[in-house]
Order: structure tokens, then sequence, then C-alpha cells
């Protein structure tokens, strides 16, 4: 593929391998919730509260919660669509829109985002071609090479350009109308692409096909993925590192195999055990988890998973868990007492004796 | 990897097989011939318009010379197709005049307003916030009153003439189209795709002009059209007032207010003009009407 032959110049790797591609420190989101006369805001909603990760070279972190957990606030504060209240990110070794750092325009050419409605995310009075060769162009590419760049993107999505570039958005159905999406993330020649749901308003055989796009692509451009999603299956195939949220923080992190085989925190394995099993004879009756999240204006002190937990304490009323490792795993993190021998909850694991 | 793209073209290739489209404009004036309505309205439309403004060729007789002697001649009389009004002038004559002027602030306010409203509700809805409030509270205090009430108020305390009454009018619709705009400004900035455009590192004035008007000007246009009748029937009930243009000159809701008087003589005569806006202002709607059911084809 000559893919970098008339488009934006590829980014340079600063950092070199070891360096995670993205961290993110401590973010911090509340929404303030107007009321009264002088739309004063009287309560604030903690969207997100202290989320750090950090996503590693040409890799794919994914992220899942139930709705109402963060996880699209996340995404729009790391691409700063939303301005953080707190926290701060580092990209590839540069501080992001910091002094000596690395300006906002240029971080967002090396992070695009791919939406879940992929009909609100086009323009319906901009041709297909136009579309996707907008941005190139706010970037300095002249016309012609922009439109030539946009038709070989189309052609590698899947999509003949001849026949699509100038369609419409409402002429192309919900799966081509993602492919273009991820054509008009790749004409920046980004580093990191953040899917927001992308793939969740497709049907099973289209969510299949762009998923296969997606790891295809990423190989063939070195890409990192932040993969943020409600189904589990999806999450499983494409990541390398899972993290989970609930009401707006982290409750645990780590290699997708670790979460999916041995999830430390009870609001992880009963997201899990709510997956339908392929195997009938594995399928339970009883539903894992009951009642809803509790109100994100008065998040209850401690644990906020404490109602719903069947293994609540009141040490978890008394303290909130930290995101601590998981003893003999270090890439595995869990926010919750039961794996802190010094937490003081009965059922907590044992210190390891060396 | 071709194999690969192969399999990923298949099920996506059958679905369009239609030529690529054309531009959206050509689709809307495609959407519009194929409707009869849409077709009769401008053709009543072109009529009025033109005999409007090629009056001083086309008229029989000098709207301005008056006989004594003819004074309210029926419908049909000899030299006089539509009659004479209260001062022997050829009503045909004086119709066809008057169309310049009631069409011109039937159409100049609104194109005022749709210019001004829609860069303030462009500002107002991308902006936001504070500026948002601030410039919609205060176009509130014009939306308060009653347009007929606030076209007069403010066209006396200017006082009588015909761009006084031209800016009176553009001012009575500039809130109406701000508020359009405004809404709908609002309804595209939430949308992805905006977004997106942020995402590419594109400045404000390039995303407006790119992504944000070609969608609002649709719906404010459609909007704005509607307008026009309106317009042409207060721009007629100001001059009915006094307020507008002032005799001899010929407009259509001047002379319904001088040929008031002779309505007992001769009702058709009188009933001519109100017709002709009756007509008109039908017309535009109609078109207007048109106008957005076509370019509503977008889903």
């Amino acid at each position: 593929m000559n893919q970098t032959l008339q488009s934006l110049a590829p980014v340079q790797d600063r950092g070199g391998p070891a360096q995670p591609l993205l961290v993110v420190r401590d973010l911090k989101k509340r929404f303030a919730v107007r009321g009264g006369l002088l739309e004063r805001p009287r309560k604030f909603v903690h969207a997100v509260d202290g989320v750090s990760f950090s996503v590693p070279k040409g890799k794919t972190v994914g992220i899942v919660g139930e709705s109402g957990c963060g996880k699209s606030t996340t995404a729009r504060l790391i691409a700063r669509l939303l301005a953080a209240d707190h926290g701060s990110m580092i990209f590839d070794g540069e501080g992001v829109e910091e002094y000596g750092g690395i300006r906002l325009k240029e971080f967002r050419r090396n992070l695009q985002m791919v939406f879940q409605d992929s009909f609100a995310s086009l323009n319906p009075r901009l041709t297909i071609a136009e579309t996707i060769a907008y941005g190139p162009r706010v970037h300095g590419l002249p016309k012609a090479e922009a439109d030539r760049l946009a038709r070989d993107l189309l052609a590698r999505v899947g999509l003949e350009p001849e026949q699509f570039g100038s369609r419409y958005p409402h002429e192309l159905s919900g799966g081509q109308r993602q492919r273009v999406n991820i054509a008009r993330a790749l004409a920046f020649n980004p580093r990191l692409v953040i899917l927001d749901e992308a793939v969740a308003a497709l049907d099973k055989s289209v969510q299949a096909q762009v998923l296969n796009l997606l790891q295809e692509l990423k190989t063939e451009r070195q890409l990192s993925y932040l993969f943020i999603s409600h189904d589990l299956h999806v999450v499983h195939y494409i990541s390398d590192y899972v993290m989970v949220m609930y009401l707006g923080q982290v409750v645990e992190t780590g290699p997708v195999e670790r979460i999916y085989g041995h999830a430390a925190h009870p609001y992880t394995r009963a997201l899990l055990s709510a997956v339908p099993s392929m195997d009938p004879d594995k399928r339970t009756q009883a539903s894992p988890l009951t009642g809803d999240p509790p109100n994100p204006i008065n998040p209850p002190g401690g644990c906020r998973f404490r109602d719903r937990c069947a293994h609540a304490h009141p040490v978890c009323e008394a303290r909130q868990p930290a995101l601590i490792c998981i003893a003999g795993e270090p890439a595995h993190q869990a926010a919750c007492h039961l794996n802190d021998p010094r937490s003081g909850h009965p059922a907590a694991v044992q210190e390891m004796q060396p | 990897m071709s194999a690969s793209l192969e399999l990923t073209l298949s099920p996506a290739a059958p679905i369009m097989t239609t030529a690529p489209s054309r531009s959206y404009w050509l689709v809307v004036w495609r959407q519009l011939r194929r409707d009869p309505m849409a077709l009769a309205s401008a053709l009543i439309l072109l009529i009025i318009i033109g005999a409007a403004v090629f009056a001083p060729w086309l008229a029989p007789a000098d709207p301005y010379k008056a006989s004594m002697l003819k004074r309210l001649l029926p419908l049909g009389s000899p030299g006089f197709l539509f009659g004479t009004d209260e001062l022997g002038r050829d009503m045909l004559s004086r119709l066809m005049h008057g169309g310049r002027l009631s069409l011109l602030m039937g159409v100049v306010p609104v194109l005022a307003a749709f210019g001004i409203g829609t860069a303030v509700g462009l500002l107002a809805g991308y902006v936001g916030g504070k500026v948002n409030m601030i410039i919609m509270r205060v176009l509130d205090v014009f939306y308060a009153f009653p347009s007929v009430l606030l076209a007069v108020a403010i066209s006396g305390a200017l006082g009588p003439g015909m761009s006084n009454s031209l800016l009176a009018l553009t001012l009575v619709f500039v809130p109406q189209v701000v508020r359009v705009a405004e809404s709908v400004t609002t309804q595209v900035r939430q949308l992805d795709y905006i977004e997106a455009a942020r995402m590419s590192g594109a400045g404000a004035f390039s995303i407006i002009r790119v992504h944000v008007l070609g969608n609002v000007l649709g719906p404010v246009f459609v909007y704005a059209s509607g307008l026009l009748s309106v317009s042409m029937i207060l721009a007629s009930g100001l001059s009915f007032l006094g307020l507008g243009v002032k005799p001899p000159e010929p407009e259509w809701g001047l002379m319904l207010n001088t040929l008031r008087s002779a309505i007992y003589v001769n009702p058709w005569i009188a009933a001519l003009p109100g017709a002709l806006i009756f007509i008109t202002s039908i017309a535009f709607n109609l078109l207007a009407d048109s106008v957005r059911s076509a370019m509503d084809i977008r889903r």
C-alpha cells in the first residue's frame, strides 16, 4: 500500500516502544445541574471522577461499563471535545497543551474519533469524498491531493471510489457510513483512534466486517485503539487490555484474558455473568445484578458499588478502595477491599507468605 | 490484503447500482418540477411579477391620469378592462403599477431579515451560553408584541413613508428569523459531525462555513419564504392605515383604502386589490410549502 504517498506526513515516533502512546492521569469532569431562577448550578454530576490509565503503542484498550458510567465522557475528555476539570494527559512522552508539550491542533491530528451514530457524524450536505477530504485540507493539503487521498482511503475501507465518492450520507447503509467515518479518521494519519461504540449500531454480520477491517488497519498502520463498548463479546475479541468503569471510576483494569478469565472485582464478575453464554448448560436463570447504579449526583461514600454488591461489609462504607495490583499480576489492578489483605474486610485474600 | 478487500467489498457492492447522485439542489429542483401545486403557484407568481416589473411597457393607460367623467366604471367597460377607480383612473394599469411597490415591500424586508437574522441566529446558536441568552432575551422583547402591532408602532414612530415601513417590517421579521436560525444551529451544533470537524483541528469560522451554514440555511430559507406573504399583507396594511406609501402612488393596500368608499357603488372594483393581495400571498405560501417538502429528502 502506498498509503502515505499523497497524504499528510506520518507522525514520528518520539518516545520509543516502551513509552505508552497515551497516559491519562486523574481525569475529572463534573457537570452542573442548573436550576432555579438564575440558573445557578445547584448540584453536580460527577461523570468522570479520577480516571487514570495508559494506552500502550500498537495495542487496543477496551473500556466497558453500563450506560451512564462515564465511558463516552472519558472519550470526549481525551479528545478535548470537553474541557476536563482536572487531570493531565501525556501523548508519546509530551504533555498535551502544556508548556513545551504538544499543541492541540497537532494532538488532534494524532488522535481521531469514530462515533456511534454513523449518520449524525456525517455532514448531510457534503459528499462522502468531500467529508473525508475536509480534514487534510484543514491541515494544508491542496484540494486535488486531498481528493485523491479521499478516494484512496475509500478504496481502502472497501467502498468503490467511483461509485461512492460523490454520494451523500443518506444514500449509504449504516455499515457503509461507518466505513466512511473510519476513512475520515484515517485521512489524518493518526496514531490513536477512539472508537466510541463505533460498531454498536451495526447488525452482527456488518459488525464483524467492520471489526475485521479495524484489525487489518491496526497492523497495517501501527494504530492504537481506545475501544469503548458495552458489548462484552466485541471487547473480548478486539482488545488487548480492558478497563471496567463504574459510576465514573475505574474498578478494574488488566490484560483481556485476565479480566475475562480471572475477574477480581465483584462488579466485573457480575457484568461478565450477565452475558448469555454460548453454552446452554452454563446459562443461569438468576439475574446477577439487581437495581440501578446509584445517582451520580450524590454518589455514596466508600465503595460506590457496595449497594449492589453481594460481599458488602461495613468496611466498604467506611473507606473507598484504591486501585491496587492483584498479587502476582502487576498489570492487573482492581479497586476492591476483597483483594487487599490489609483492608479489614473479613473475606479479603490472605497476605502471601514470602 | 487484496483477498480480504474483496471479502469486505462483496456484501456492500450490490446495494447501490444507480448512477452517482447529483447535487442537492438539482434533486430539489426535480422534485419541484413534479409537483403540480408548485408549478401552478409558480406560474401565477410569474404572471403577477412579470406584469408588475414590465408595467411601464405593458400597462394600457397612465395610472395617474384621472377623469371625473369616467369614475367607477364597471368591469369590462370599453377601454377599461378592469374598470376605473374613484378618480377615474384605469384600474388595470394601477394594479400592474401597484404590484411593483407591493411586491417590493413584500420581498425586501424578508430578504433583509433573512440576512441579518441568519447571521445573528448563527452567532447565538454556535457560541451558546451567555451570548445566546442575552441575544435571545433581547429579541424576546420584540417577539412579545403581535407583529401587526409592532409594525404599526415602529412605522408610526418613524413616520409615514416607504423606507420607514420597509425598516419597520424588517425589524418585525428579524427576531422571528433569528429564533428559527438559532434553534436549528443549536441542534446542528450538537451533532457528531460538528465534533468530528472540531477533531480535525479546523477553526470556528471554517466549521461554521462548511458544516453549520449549509445545514441551517435550508430550514431558515423555508421559514423566510413563508414570511413573504405576511410581509406583503403587513405592508398593505401599513399603507391602508396611511403609514406606508402616500397617494397618489399606486399600491395595493393603499388602493384598498381609497376604494373603501366605493364598496356600495361598485363592490367588484373595490375588491380587486384585495383579491390580488390574497392570490399573491396564497401563491407565495403554497410555493414555500412545496419547496419545504422538496427539500426534505435527506432521510
